[in-house]
């Protein structure tokens, strides 16, 4: 040991024995073994957390400049809000990169969480013992979806203002409490300058804050349990009898940090193509319309929310009103968050991936992912009678899928279980991407067609 | 996952689609010539801007020493595009009120500096070149991309005068209706000519709104052409060099799994 390691480990040992940072360091990264089968799917939850410290950085720099005011400057019809946006885009050295990288950072945050949700879903991570880890994942989603509506706000823009203008309204709905609730949250008869300065404390503390912890809770809740694979196998049930080590299993550091950091270059090769190329992605990460000031006075012919509310939004119009209110609609569309919450103990299948699955199971799910993607494309468009028709059949099936799951996962037969993990299979790989293709050809011209 | 599956989903995905219809239309967009590498056009479009856009239009987010990026010095500058400051790192504000204006024209006109982002610049090329009379409205003006418009042709001495020409359609109840087919130029301006058997050519002023729309774009985003420069070498960096490190760092690492 050379004198500069002799010193090292006299620090290490110092702060091991007033702080535990080599048996943390151990339990949660070099002697956290994770199953060795990790497929395309366990990339996102590294990513997301990548994109949760690009969002903090890049916002951190963004409220260095930017400013929560409503007020006009004199002579124009400009707020200083939009204006400091602007501001940032053009005099801020670098600033136009910063902004980008967080607008794209907010549609791919979504982009990435929703691939972890689907990961969940088709290799049932969420069954016992993970069902907190799953529970702690979808607050998580709800803080985020929180998180990307507050900071809409921020731009002032026309769509920033009209959005928030529509969602607020949405808790007058409720019955009784409701006009007080949405004049309480904005604090305001109308979205204004007092809306614009809270939604900002949100946005930069608050909810960021709840969030941070949930992540925690998420991973130490995940490492109590350990992770899932796409085999659905307890890596625990068969140890090492000498060493205690599970036999699938290897430490996440150096196997899956070097994995991961991988899939972060792939990540950001897609990451910065947007940032410099196509940072509106043709009007769905920014919207054209949000490019022009908040204007009180006129609303916009066709407010749409941007792409990763709109599956929930057309759940939340294609309800009709009734009895006189239009909650249900309010209702439903809390309903379709929440009840993701509830897949643990929805899904009672013997097997957790779908690799074990009765195929019918894989035909429901692809019905489901139909629907889920037809909502998210009906509730970009402006609604009409056959598209409110639409959303109503996938709204139905998108309920139908949780709530038939006590049902549907008991019938069928499984396929055997493996003891151990299973290699990657070349043949189902293939599949996948075809049906993948599939999938997105079929969204593609159903947009088109819509 | 089965080849059933598989027929299911392809099925799923070419049914789904016959249920849909046409999208509503609206006015037909031309394509607007936009260079922003034109260093020439994108000053001519500046200088076009200043005359006759900056007199009842702001740019508050754009700052006249930014004109630097399309090849102009700041006396250059100063010269030739700065009428209502004298201070070359203002912004481009507007000398008239915004509530005078709103007395003028019905409305106050809008700042220009996103212009381009949120109409697009086919929008305002075809919208810049489709006003036509229209004794109707109380400016005299009306616009084919814009119906009942605030705004007077401002840049009609270099159109001319364009005047509607209709057709007659049957209705959806049978009568017959006047539909707006297109315009025609009866009077030209200074940059285009009526020929021989009313042809008109309007090459040019199509030519110097092109510009203009180019220095729209160039405003809405300054920083878009630099963006794209450092976005060429951040992929290269990373589709050459990071991605393929880490691939075979991964690939060593792994050597000794299964």
């Amino acid at each position: 040991m050379s004198k500069a390691q002799q010193v090292g480990q006299q620090v290490l040992n110092w702060v091991d024995d007033r702080f535990p940072l080599t048996s943390t360091w151990k339990a949660h990264v070099s002697e956290y073994y994770a199953p060795k089968n990790f497929n395309f799917w366990y990339f996102f939850g590294s990513l997301a957390m990548l994109v949760l410290v690009i969002q903090i950085v890049t916002g951190i720099f963004l409220t260095m400049n930017y400013k929560p005011d409503g007020s006009l400057i004199p002579g124009t019809n400009v707020s200083v809000a939009f204006n400091s946006v602007e501001y940032i885009m053009r005099d801020v050295a670098g600033g136009w990169i910063i902004r980008y990288m967080h607008s794209t950072g907010a549609s791919m945050f979504f982009v990435v969480v929703y691939l972890h949700m689907f990961r969940g879903l088709i290799y049932g991570s969420y069954q016992k013992p993970r069902e907190l880890v799953w529970v702690f994942g979808t607050l998580i989603f709800l803080c985020l979806m929180a998180e990307a509506f507050l900071g809409y706000l921020l731009p002032w823009g026309q769509m920033s203002f009209w959005g928030a203008q529509v969602i607020v309204n949405l808790f007058a709905s409720l019955p009784i409490i409701g006009p007080d609730l949405s004049t309480f949250i904005r604090g305001d008869f109308v979205v204004s300058d007092v809306t614009l300065n809270r939604f900002f404390a949100l946005h930069v503390i608050a909810v960021p804050l709840v969030l941070l912890a949930l992540v925690v809770a998420h991973l130490v809740a995940l490492h109590e349990v350990g992770s899932n694979n796409p085999d659905g196998v307890e890596i625990k049930k068969n140890k090492d009898p000498k060493t205690g080590i599970p036999l699938d299993g290897i430490p996440f550091h150096p196997y899956y940090t070097v994995k991961d950091i991988f899939g972060v270059a792939v990540f950001l090769a897609v990451f910065t193509t947007i940032v410099f190329f196509f940072p509106n992605m043709f009007g769905y990460f920014l919207e054209d319309n949000n490019f022009i000031p908040a204007d009180p006075l006129k609303t916009p012919p066709h407010i749409a929310p941007v792409w990763y509310f709109t599956p929930f939004y057309a759940i939340l119009r294609a309800i009709p009103s009734f009895l006189g209110t239009q909650v249900w609609g309010v209702l439903a569309m809390g309903a379709a968050v929440v009840v993701i919450a509830f897949l643990p103990w929805l899904d009672r299948s013997p097997v957790k991936s779908i690799r074990y699955r009765p195929a019918f199971f894989k035909w429901i799910l692809a019905v489901f992912l139909v629907a889920f993607f037809g909502l998210g494309i009906l509730g970009a468009l402006p609604p009409d009678g056959l598209r409110t028709i639409l959303s109503q059949v996938f709204s139905v099936i998108y309920f139908a899928f949780f709530l038939g799951m006590p049902f549907y996962t008991r019938w069928g037969q499984t396929l055997p279980v493996p003891e151990r993990v299973t290699d990657t299979n070349g043949r189902r790989q293939m599949i996948f991407g075809i049906l993948m293709l599939v999938t997105f050809l079929g969204a593609a011209i159903f947009a088109k067609l819509v | 996952m089965t080849k059933q599956f598989r027929r299911f989903l392809a099925a799923v995905a070419l049914l789904v689609p016959v249920a849909g219809f046409a999208s509503e239309g609206g006015v037909h967009l031309d394509k607007a010539p936009v260079n922003l590498r034109d260093v020439e056009g994108l000053q001519r479009g500046a200088q076009t801007f200043a005359n006759y856009c900056l007199s009842c239009h702001g740019a508050i987010n754009m700052r006249y020493n930014r004109l630097q990026d399309i090849g102009l010095t700041e006396d250059q500058i100063k010269a030739n595009l700065m009428f209502a400051t004298d201070k070359v790192g203002d912004p481009m504000k507007v000398a008239m009120q915004a509530h005078d204006a709103k007395e003028w024209f019905g409305a106050t006109p809008p700042d220009l500096s996103l212009i381009a982002r949120s109409r697009g610049a086919d929008w305002l090329y075809t919208y810049l070149r489709g006003f036509y009379r229209d004794d109707s409205r109380p400016t005299g003006w009306n616009n084919l991309a814009f119906d009942k418009v605030g705004m007077p042709h401002v840049l009609w001495e270099l159109q001319g005068i364009q005047e509607p020409v209709y057709k007659t359609v049957k209705g959806h109840d049978g009568k017959d209706e006047k539909v707006l087919e297109g315009l025609k130029l009866v009077k030209p301006g200074l940059l285009t000519q009526v020929g021989e058997n009313n042809q008109y050519d309007q090459h040019e002023f199509d030519k110097r709104v092109g510009d203009l729309v180019s220095y729209l774009v160039y405003m809405g985003e300054p920083a878009q052409v630099k963006r794209q420069q450092i976005g060429y070498g951040v992929l290269l960096f990373l589709l050459f060099i990071l991605i393929p490190i880490t691939y075979l760092l991964k690939k060593e690492y792994w050597r000794d799994v299964h």
